[in-house]
């Protein structure tokens, strides 16, 4: 079988291109907006085919401490939720950081705080882009803005996790979760053997003492010295992704004046905004970031740095804009426009803004 | 007998094995934690799967537990080494797995993921150190606390009317259909050490069988948190603690002990033991 076209929805991309990609275990917790990853995992129980785990944990707490072990021996490992589950993930995310393991965590972002709501939000920026957990450690965050999306960076997302040897998020809302697109799909690809695991993962606890020395997977070091040494590894390494791995993707920024930066089912609604306005002869572009952690700084300078004013458009009370105002130095002005709670902008709302912003 | 006779191979009757580290361990003397960290040294290198095993270290004093077993080991969150367990038995099923926990990390914080852990009948070996203490934190009342003990933060004895009973969690574990082996041991004198070794290794064998959890509870001292020297410690627990926690086989090849459904008979009573144990 080659590539083929399929209709899905988002969540279920993210569940097919774990199967094709040769991804060795899912644990996930039941949450909405995202269930159908879980759903249709066990629709199509993998673990009879390419042999990968599927196991509703009984927890979120549950689910990622289980990709954190699985990741401990070398296995290509995910979970998913929504936010109040990622939220509970973060303690997990630490120890994954900072035992230094490759792993991917998506959240298909809903409204909060709190419970909140189940309807689609970009709330969770700050949490993912930051941190999240405690210690000094990044997420590496893909944002995709389409189903096709959704499938994609479920692969990349491990490539990136693997090569930083640092926990990658997915960080998608229930929009791009819930719609239906199509997709095209991979050829399914072999899981990796417990050899080649053995090979190219010397840090991984197999139980077979690699090389006869014993394996230790941990995040513990008491020595302060020690403890800020492996802090300075981890850092260094997040320079390298800053520096390699920052993505974005420039719309209709060449004869741009004013600026859209936003990103995921936000940029969507952007795109459509755009053609108002440049049917009424205002010349915007839309920088829409890919990966939101690193931020592609260099580029939102460089374009931004062109133009009159900036419009953040996001789907929460300004998160990403303090990103965007970094990049730019606060050279060129920066406004937010931002819906929250679980209500999606329209376009002719943010193409108001917009020409508020350019009065 | 010079030394060079003495360390002959022949005349060998006792050494580490190389399953531990020539490290020197970071417990008080006399704790249990020691011990029990050799029997499973043993146990492993008699089996022969020292280069197929993997073990999940909780946080409690045997955090560091992966610095004395010369085996690959993954240090766990505190009470999720069940869950951590659970999926690296599933991703490799043909590797040894065993989880080392304490009674905060197990029965307090980790709760649920043993409850679940057992209910899924994780063809796993979960070692359970019962001190009835937070050790390492500095002497913290635990789930498994006795009623009336007294502990840093239940400095009048533990009432269970403000701080809930005295948790027999390794009871409720045995009635779980997951559990294959469910049984309590201790390790104060060198015949029970041998009993618990023999225990012990039950529960790794059991996990070419994959008939579910085998479990084994060590009922051991922390004298450090009940303030007592090592001696005092050991008849303390004989006295108090083995009265609540009976030593003994709760379920062996998936069926219950008779023994154990007797006991179990008279667990509604309530204040079936409320221990006067203020020290004098
Ligand atoms: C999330 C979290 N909460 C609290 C702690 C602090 N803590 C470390 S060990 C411990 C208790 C350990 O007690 P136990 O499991 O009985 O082990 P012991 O030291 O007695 O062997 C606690 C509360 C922690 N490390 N992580
Ligand atoms: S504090 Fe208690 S449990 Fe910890 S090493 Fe000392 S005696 Fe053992
Ligand atoms: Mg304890």
């Amino acid at each position: 079988m080659a590539k083929e076209l399929k209709l899905m929805k988002g969540n279920q991309a993210i569940a097919e291109a774990a199967i094709r990609m040769g991804c060795d275990g899912y644990f996930g917790y039941p949450i909405t907006p995202q269930s159908e990853v879980l759903e249709h995992l066990m629709a199509e129980r993998p673990y009879l085919t390419t042999g990968m785990v599927v196991l509703q944990a009984e927890s979120e707490l549950a689910s990622i401490n289980m990709v954190y072990a699985g990741a401990s021996t070398g296995k290509r490992v995910m979970t998913s939720s929504s936010s109040p589950g990622f939220s509970l993930m973060q303690e997990g995310l630490s120890y994954i950081a900072g035992a230094e393991l490759p792993a991917l965590c998506v959240n298909v972002v809903r409204g909060g705080p709190g419970l909140g709501t189940i309807q689609p939000s970009q709330s969770d920026y700050f949490q993912t882009t930051k941190g999240g957990g405690h210690g000094d450690y990044r997420l590496i965050t893909l944002a995709p803005a389409s189903v096709q999306e959704m499938y994609d960076f479920v692969e990349l997302g491990f490539d990136l996790a693997f090569k930083y040897r640092n926990p990658a998020a997915i960080l998608s809302d229930g929009v791009i979760g819930q719609v239906m697109e199509k997709v095209m799909v991979d050829d399914y690809k072999p899981r990796w053997t417990n050899e080649y695991i053995e090979e190219h993962c010397p840090w991984a606890a197999t139980g077979h003492r690699a090389g006869g020395k014993s394996t230790i997977v941990t995040s513990l070091e008491l020595e302060a010295l020690k403890q800020e040494a492996i802090n300075e590894r981890i850092q260094a390494k997040y320079r390298k992704c800053e520096e390699e791995d920052a993505r974005h993707e420039a719309i209709q920024c060449d004869d741009a004046e004013y600026l859209f930066v936003a990103y995921g089912s936000a940029a969507r609604i952007c795109m459509k905004a755009m053609e108002l306005a440049r049917a009424e002869g205002i010349k915007v572009g839309l920088v829409r970031p890919i990966t939101l952690w690193p931020f592609p700084t260099k580029a939102v300078a460089e374009i931004g740095g062109r133009m009159k004013k900036i419009l953040s458009v996001e789907m929460n009370a300004g998160q990403m804009i303090e990103d965007v105002k970094l990049a730019v130095n606060c050279n060129v002005p920066v406004e937010h426009y931002g819906r929250y709670g679980g209500v999606i902008p329209t376009p002719v709302e943010i193409f108001e803004a917009l020409k508020k912003m350019v009065k | 007998m010079t030394r060079e006779d003495i360390i002959k191979p022949e005349n060998l009757v006792y050494k580490r094995t190389s399953v531990l580290k020539d490290a020197t361990m970071h417990y008080c003397p006399g704790c249990g934690h020691g011990t029990v960290h050799r029997i499973i040294a043993e146990v492993i290198e008699e089996m022969g799967i020292q280069d197929n095993v993997v073990g999940i270290s909780p946080v409690g004093c045997s955090v560091l537990a992966y610095n004395y077993f010369d085996v690959d080991f993954v240090e766990a969150a505190h009470g999720r080494a069940p869950a951590c367990a659970s999926a690296i038995k599933r991703l490799r099923p043909e590797t040894f797995v065993f989880s080392y926990q304490g009674d905060g990390d197990l029965a307090s914080i980790g709760c649920a993921e043993v409850m679940h852990a057992c209910n899924r009948g994780e063809n796993i070996t979960m070692i359970f150190i019962n001190n009835g203490i937070y050790g390492m934190t500095g002497g913290q009342m635990a789930p498994t606390t006795l009623e009336g003990m007294e502990t840093v933060t239940c400095p009048y004895g533990r009432d269970p009317e403000i701080m809930g009973h005295t948790m027999r969690l390794t009871e409720a574990l045995a009635q779980l259909p997951g559990t294959y082996y469910v049984t309590r041991q201790a390790v104060y004198t060198p015949a029970l050490a041998r009993k618990c070794k023999k225990a012990i290794r039950q529960a790794f064998e059991n996990q070419k069988l994959n008939k579910g959890v085998s479990f084994v509870e060590v009922t051991s001292n922390c004298n450090s948190g009940w303030k007592m020297t090592a001696v005092q410690a050991n008849k303390w627990m004989e006295e108090n603690t083995l009265k609540y926690f009976p030593l003994g086989d709760m379920k062996v090849n998936g069926k219950f002990d008779p023994k154990f459904i007797e006991r179990i008979a008279t667990f509604d009573q309530p204040n079936e033991t409320l221990y006067s144990l203020r020290k004098k």
